[in-house]
This record gives C-alpha cells, structure tokens and sequence, in this order.
C-alpha cells in the first residue's frame, strides 16, 4: 500500500510527534479551566433540582431563601418567563427548543433544574437551597424506552399538551426494490436484537460558565466550558436578542467535553439571565452528582437486525428497526444514520425503521460517535449470524467487506465509499493477532475449560460530517512584527491537542520554526467563526483552513521578499523562517527582514505589493465527509469463579489518512477506546422504576482505571484523502465506534462453549453470571 | 472562621476558613493556587491529590482546619523554577495527558508512588495510579510516562 503513501516534500513537523504545545502549562497547575478563571466580585450559583422523575410543582416558596445570609437573587421561572428570545441551535434546527431554564408547572426528570440561587460562593447559595419550600405531586414517571411509546397514560409531555412519548417514528424504508424478496429467497435470515445499555461522556471537568453583564455597553462576556465559543455566542445573541458583537465568549483550557459541551445547555441560560439579572457576574461550577445526573446520557438504544446471507456467504440484504431513548429534554436526539448500517460492507440491499421516545430520564447528548449504534448492531449482528450458520466472524467479514482495490463503491444508501481500507485493516489486525494461532490456543484454553474469546469490530467513522452547518472552517495567519507567527482559528480544543497539530501544519506550510507559531482559538472577539469542535472535523477541516491561509500568507511573504531581493517570486524558497533565491542562498532575507519593512517601511514598496502580512481562509473541503476507517480485534478472558472479564490484548488497525502527529492520533484512539471499554465492562447508568437514578457518584458509576485498561497495540495505514490539501481524516471518534461490539463480540465468542451469544450491554461480572445461568452452566 | 497557618509549596501562610472549607476549595480560593482539581469531591478521582507532610492526599477529603501546621505541597510547587520535575517531563515527552484537567493529581500520585516504589513494574504501576481517574488518555501514555519518570529518577540517584 506503499503507493498510496504521502512522503510530504520538505514536511519537518506534519508527520512527526512533536511534543505539546498545551502540556507545560498543564503540567504545571497553570490550566486555566473555567473554575480557576477569577473575576473579581463574582457571584456563585446553585440549582434546586427535582428529587422525583415525573410531578407537578404544587408550591414553591423562595421567600425565606432570598433572606438568607449571602444572598443576592433567588430565581424561578416567575422571574426569567419574559426574559428571553428564540433558543435553538442553527445545527440542531429551530425545531429543537433548548428547554426553559427552570422548570414551569412541573419536573420531568431527576436533576430537573427547578430553581437558582445565586450568592457571595458556593457554600451560602447551596445553604439558601435549604431553606426553599417545595411540594411536588408525584406522577408515574416513564423510565423503560422500550414500552413507552405505548403508554399513553403516562406521558413525558403532556405539560406541552403531546398525546404520545413518541418524538419521532420514521415507519420501514427499504432501499432497495426487491429486499423483501431478497431476505425471502436467502439461505439464512439470522435476526438479532441488539441492546446497548446507557452511559454517559463524564469529562473530568463538569459543566461550568462564569457570566458578566456589562450595564453601560450592553455587552455580556461569557467564559465556558465548552466545544464551541462561536455556536454560544451566536445562541446567545438570539436569547437575549442582542447584536452577536457585543457577547464574547471565551474558554481557555477545556477538561474533556466529548460531544456533551457541543450545545448550550439550560442551566447556562438561566446564569446568563442571572448575570443580567444581578447587573454582574456570576458563576456556575456543577458537581460530579449534578454532571451524572442532569448533564445528559447517551447511547440506550436498541435495534433489530436482519442479515440475509447467501449459501456462499455472501450478505445479500440488512435491515434494522431502531429505537433509542432520547431522555426528556434532548440536547442532541441520536438520529439513525441509515446510510451508515452497511458501512465498509458490500452489502447491496438495506431497509431501515427508527423511533426516538421520550422518557422521564436526563435528555440525550452527543457522545463521541453519536452515530456509533450502527456499527455497534452491525458488528454484533455479523457475529450472532455466523454464529448461526456455523461461520467463522473473521470469514463472513472477509466475503463482504470492501477492500480498496474495488473503490469507489456506492452502497445502498447511495453513499460513494472511497479512500478506505476495511479489508486491509482487517488483514493487518488479524496478523497483528496472529488470528489462527489464536484460535489454535483458544481450543487449548477450552479444553481446560477456560473461557477464552476474541471480537471483531470493523467500521467506516464519517469524519467532517455532511451537516450543513458544519461544512466550514476559518482560519486567518499572520506574521508579526517580530517575524514570529499567530493562527487564529474558530476551533474549541477540548484536550484535542489543537495548538500542537495547527502549529505543525502552519509551519511546514510557512517554512518556519514549530516554536515560531502560536495557535489562538476559543475567542469570538479574534477568531474566525467555527461551528464546534466535535464530529471528528478539525483535522480536515480546521487543517484544511490554516493550511489555505498560510498558503496565501505565503504568497504575500514571497511577493514583498522578491521585492527586497530583486528577484522573481517563483525563485525563491522558505526555510527556518528565511526566504532565499533557489540555489543561491547566500541571497536571502529573513521573515523578520519582511516584516520590519512590512509593519515599519511600507512605503518603500510598489504601489501594487501588498503590504499587510495576513491572509484568511473559510476552507471547504470538496466532499462530505471524509471517510477515515479500522478494525478493532480483543481477546477476553472470563474468570469461571468471578465470571470477571479481562481484556487481554486489544489490537486497532485504522487508516486516518495522512497523520498530522501519530503520538496525539494513537492518544485519541486509546481514550476512545477506552470509553468504549468502560460502557460495556464497567459503566452503566441505572435508573429504578419511579425514574431515580442510582449511579450518582464515581463509587457507583464505575469509570474504567489504569488497573482495567489494557495495553493497546495500533497499526496504520496511510491512505490520503482528496478531500483537504493535507491529505488528512479525522479520527477522534472511531476508537468509542468501534470497542463496544468489539468487546462485545469476545465475550460473546468466550461464552460460545456454553452456547451463549451475547448482543446485549453492559457485561460485568454479574450480567455474565445471569447469561451463564440462564444458559444452565452456573 | 478559623485561622489555620500552614506552609504552602516552601511559603508559610495564614488563612482564614470556616471549619466546614475543604482544604482544596482552600488552597483555590484562600491560596490562589488553582492547580489542584475538583472533579467528584468524593474521594474517588483523584483529581486534587496533593502532598500533606510528605504523604499523597485527596484534598477534598480534608477540612482546611485539619491542615493547621501542615506542610503542603500542590503540583504548583513541583517544578524548580523553571526546570520541571521529572514526573512533570515525562508526562509531557509521552503524550500522558489530552485535556490536562486530571493531570495534577495523577502528577502528585506519581510523584509519591515513586517515592514508595523507585522500580515499578507495569502492573504495579497500573495498580499505583489506579486511584486516579482520567477520561482521555486510557491510561497508557500515563503507563509509559511514569516509567519514564522512573528510570530517570533513578539515573539522578
């Protein structure tokens, strides 16, 4: 695949692993995440939240809280009903209304924020929440997605006068002609329900803002955790119906988000409100318990496959009826992507349902992957299929994947798959196993009567996603004074090592110094717009714009150098921050010779030489989206006495194109990784029947820890994309897409003696138990 | 309020704190030292670790006023002037953080598990910083800073 190989002509810093450009101020306590930012005079929030999942506000009498010590405001709805403009997020739609920021009449999930106390610090306003009285007459609250659609007694939101839990029901699609008769003439129709349990992002950083309302300019200034300054500042400009110039949003360090701080959530609006209210500042720093409960959930979803298969193996149709749990209020409604259920498959028939319904339960967000469940019903379906027919997984895979050889592919879907390897990744993580000497070591091991398994995930990851809203990134470069270089770039880094990698391509692009480039994102008042840091986007996209502008940079660096040189702009060439004559370097001028005559001497050049040493770039890349894909392959050991799985090795093969820096590509794989792990080994959040979550702490929402990750072994492939000048995939997500059918199918495959196939989540020792003794072998 | 004097990162310190304070929101609020991290406040992340008189503690499980006469050190005051303390470097040359938020702690925890254990082999280092919890990395660069951190510190011994 060699040829398919970018070596980058003169890349010094694109390609290697240089060290962060964000680490020293990290490793030193010197991060700036939104609770160490200090303004002085500030306020601090607390939210009274529902104890109960479903009930109406009988009374709620603030009167004695807004006496207690401390205290500057206490908050209902009463007092915020008037204040604000349309809520709605421009990705999301103007259909999807970010709820009121307090509840009105009545509560309808646990965490439910129901009133504000804002107060000199944090300890005074959660004592003033003390002493609100609230009375609340307690309803059946809806908790099982699976049978709420047919509640009709109980509904989420019958406050918004709606008959039905049901937010969207898309009836059977079949998109090919003849599917029915496809499923009905095949060898085997194999059907598999998959259920993937409920977990959350949980970045080690909560939700927090600080907000200050400037009375005399009319201005907000909004510091956030957040994935994007930009899309903020643009709702809150329609909320609070003022021009988008006088808010600035900014974060500085962001600890995690993971698609959960890609939207504005409620509680936010209600501290900005706040901030106006109290002609100040205020801030709101949530707690773990707050973050567990009230922050979002994800995944809980189920889907029925059907896999039609030929007698030679050969998939000749798929289908899925999906239905997820979006919560009561739904930051982001996971939506079935249908054309993402064959993924890198040559499947050439499929047929899709898809429901989402409304429960009394925290609302859905984004989570790394939000499209994941695709990949997560296909995989596991593939290997209960060839459960069921008596397969190996790794052969039924191999028959219908696609392999680069026969690219481009449009699948039934209609979408063109190009610049892709499934199969060689596969190929490559089987050798990496040695898969057959697995195998061979299996049927020992279960001749001992170990439990031994091993699971294969293989997926497409959409990266730079077609969202219209999404298509653009910008970017504008400068050279400075000193001759030193500053991107400014709309991008929010949540640990994405965004400073480190823009530098690298800016630098290469300019032919300067790695040192010499600083990277300023994350401030509405200085950066170009960009709709969010999420979806796998910055490399192509973000990358795709420093490199543009610094190209024009260039251009304008070259022009004002031949000027000094007399020379012809096509002669020269820039290296280490010198602009020389080609094959005659001792002709040559330094960036910061350009830029002392650019900012000082201006009017010695020609009229038609452009003094000004920026150039800025809105990039568009020239298909969506840019398709970066692996293969992921575990092995699991199930102790027979604990029935506690091990992971005992983890292999990833992927291809995210041409590899800005491998150290932070391999760091975004192990983190997904991870978290896929955990949602199906250790993390589950639990809800009982009245709609109470149980897992609110880190002692019962187990996060996976060193002494659970297993070490992961990576191989790449290089296939460059055409779709950005780079040559560049995103990939911050595909590690979560592809680990939990991963995981899932080697517990599967470990409990295959005691004919168990597994294709529902989570798996910890005492779901394993449960399936070992419903099976009659414990 | 109580007045609780202690020596904080070599500089002595007088504070005054409610008893209910713990001692991370004081070291953030009263001591301006934002460095150590809040990210559960019960006991299980490991986000604020910090040295009490030598020995690695989860401040948010401390009152301030349990702290009077003590000699603290936060990841604040690991680095030497500008020379950074080896557990520091390495977390930096082995890509051991993404978001950085659950970094000091795991750099304090380091820092006193090498204490304790200067030869680790990995799975007392995975079984070391397993009372810190971090949501990016999955751990492994953390794995290979610590035992990069390890042999370096026994090279300077």
């Amino acid at each position: 695949m060699s040829n398919r190989i970018i070596s980058p002509v003169g890349a010094r810093f694109v390609g290697q692993s240089v060290q962060r450009k964000e680490d020293r101020r990290l490793v030193t306590g010197h991060g700036q995440y939104v609770d160490d930012i200090k303004v002085p005079g500030a306020l601090h929030a607390a939210f009274l939240r529902s104890d109960v999942a479903r009930g109406r506000i009988t009374k709620l009498d603030v009167s004695a809280a807004r006496e207690a010590p401390g205290v500057h405001g206490v908050y209902t709805w009463q007092d915020f009903h008037e204040q604000f403009g349309e809520a709605y997020h421009v990705m999301m739609g103007e259909a999807l209304v970010v709820p009121p920021p307090l509840a009105i009449m009545d509560v309808r999930h646990v965490g439910d924020p129901i009133a504000l106390v804002v107060a000199d610090d944090r300890y005074l306003a959660e004592d003033a929440l003390e002493l609100i009285e609230l009375e609340l007459e307690v309803d059946q609250a809806v908790v099982d997605y699976r049978t709420a659609a047919d509640d009709s007694d109980n509904v989420v939101h019958a406050g918004w006068g709606l008959p039905s839990n049901v937010m969207v029901a898309m009836p059977f699609m079949p998109l090919a002609p003849d599917l029915d008769e496809a499923f009905a003439s095949a060898a085997h129709v194999v059907e598999t329900l998959v259920d993937q349990n409920r977990y959350n992002c949980v970045p080690m950083e909560g939700r927090g803002i600080v907000a200050t309302w400037n009375q005399g300019r009319g201005e907000m200034d909004i510091i956030a955790s957040t994935q994007s300054v930009h899309e903020t500042r643009n709702f809150f400009a329609r909320y609070l119906d003022i021009p988008e110039g006088n808010i600035r949003v900014t974060a500085r360090d962001v600890g995690g988000g993971f698609g959960q701080k890609m939207f504005v959530f409620r509680e936010e609006c209600a501290i900005v409100l706040a901030a106006r209210a109290v002609r100040g500042t205020v801030k709101w720093i949530e707690d773990r318990r707050e973050n567990l409960i009230a922050s979002g959930h994800s995944r809980n979803e189920s889907g029925t496959v059907r896999v039609a298969v030929a007698d030679d193996l050969t998939i000749t149709a798929m289908s899925v009826d999906h239905v997820a749990d979006v919560g009561a209020y739904p930051p982001c409604p996971a939506v079935l992507d249908p054309t993402l259920l064959t993924g890198p498959y040559r499947i050439p028939r499929m047929g899709f349902s898809m429901s989402m319904v409304w429960t009394n339960t925290m609302g859905k967000v984004a989570y790394r992957g939000p499209w994941m469940f695709e990949t997560t019903a296909r995989e596991i379906a593939i290997d209960a299929t060839a459960r069921a027919i008596g397969v190996d997984p790794v052969e039924l895979r191999r028959k219908n994947l696609l392999s680069f050889d026969e690219l481009p592919y449009t699948s039934a879907a209609q979408r063109e798959m190009v610049e892709i390897t499934p199969l060689e990744t596969l190929d490559q993580a089987l050798e990496m196993l040695d898969y057959e000497g697995f195998r061979r070591e299996q049927e020992a091991a279960r001749a001992e009567g170990r439990l031994l398994g091993v699971g294969v995930s293989v997926y497409v990851e959409p990266t730079s996603m077609d969202a219209p809203s999404l298509h653009t990134e910008g970017a504008t470069v400068r050279v400075e004074a000193s001759g030193k270089v500053v991107a400014y770039l709309g991008t929010t880094s949540h640990g994405q090592s965004i400073e480190t990698t823009m530098a690298q391509i800016v630098a290469d692009t300019l032919g300067v110094a790695y040192d010499d480039v600083i990277v300023v994102q994350a401030d509405t008042q200085s950066t170009p717009y960009g709709p969010g840091t999420g979806g796998s986007r910055t490399a192509v996209l973000a990358g795709g714009a420093a490199q543009r502008a610094t190209e024009s940079l260039r251009e304008k660096v070259v022009a004002i150098a031949a000027h000094m040189l007399e020379a012809s702009g096509d002669d020269l060439e820039i290296a280490d921050s010198t602009i020389s004559v080609k094959g005659t370097p001792s002709k040559s001028v330094t960036l910061f010779e350009v830029a002392k005559l650019a900012y000082r001497q201006a009017h010695t050049l020609p009229a038609d030489v452009d003094s000004s040493l920026e150039a800025t770039v809105r990039f568009r890349p020239t298909r969506f989206p840019t398709w970066s894909n692996a293969t992921h392959i575990c092995v699991v050991e199930i102790d027979r006495v604990t029935w506690r799985p091990t992971i005992l090795r983890y292999i990833v093969s992927e291809d995210c194109g041409r590899m800005i820096n491998p150290m932070v590509v391999e760091g975004q794989i192990f983190g997904g990784v991870a978290q896929g792990i955990g949602g199906v080994l250790y993390e589950n959040f639990v809800y009982d029947n009245e709609g109470t979550p149980l897992t609110t702490t880190f002692m019962d929402y187990l996060l996976p820890t060193a002494a659970e990750m297993p070490h992961i072994e990576i191989g790449h492939l290089e296939t460059v994309s055409t779709t950005n000048p780079g040559g560049f995939k995103g990939l911050g997500e595909g590690g979560a897409i592809g680990s939990h059918a991963c995981v899932t199918n080697a517990v599967s495959d470990a409990l295959a003696p005691f004919g168990i196939v597994v294709t529902k989540t989570p798996l910890g020792p005492n779901d394993i138990f449960e399936l070992v003794r419903a099976a009659g072998h414990a | 309020m109580h007045e609780v004097a202690l020596t904080v990162n070599g500089t002595n310190m007088r504070i005054e704190v409610e008893p209910r304070m713990t001692l991370a929101d004081a070291l953030r609020d009263r001591c301006d030292l934002t460095g150590t991290h809040l990210a559960c406040e019960h006991g299980v992340c490991g986000s604020c670790t910090i040295s009490v008189d030598g020995r690695a503690v989860r401040s948010c499980l401390m009152f301030a006023v349990q702290a009077d006469g003590a000699d603290v050190m936060t990841i604040e005051g690991l680095a030497n002037g500008e020379e950074l303390h080896p557990v520091q470097k390495a977390f930096q040359a082995e890509h051991g953080l993404q978001c950085g938020f659950c970094t000091p702690g795991f750099v304090m925890s380091v820092t006193k598990f090498l204490e304790t254990t200067p030869d680790p082999t990995d799975d007392q280092i995975r079984d070391g910083i397993s009372g810190n919890l971090c949501r990016c990395t999955g751990y492994q660069g953390i794995v290979r800073a610590v035992k990069r951190a390890a042999a370096e510190l026994n090279g300077q011994s």
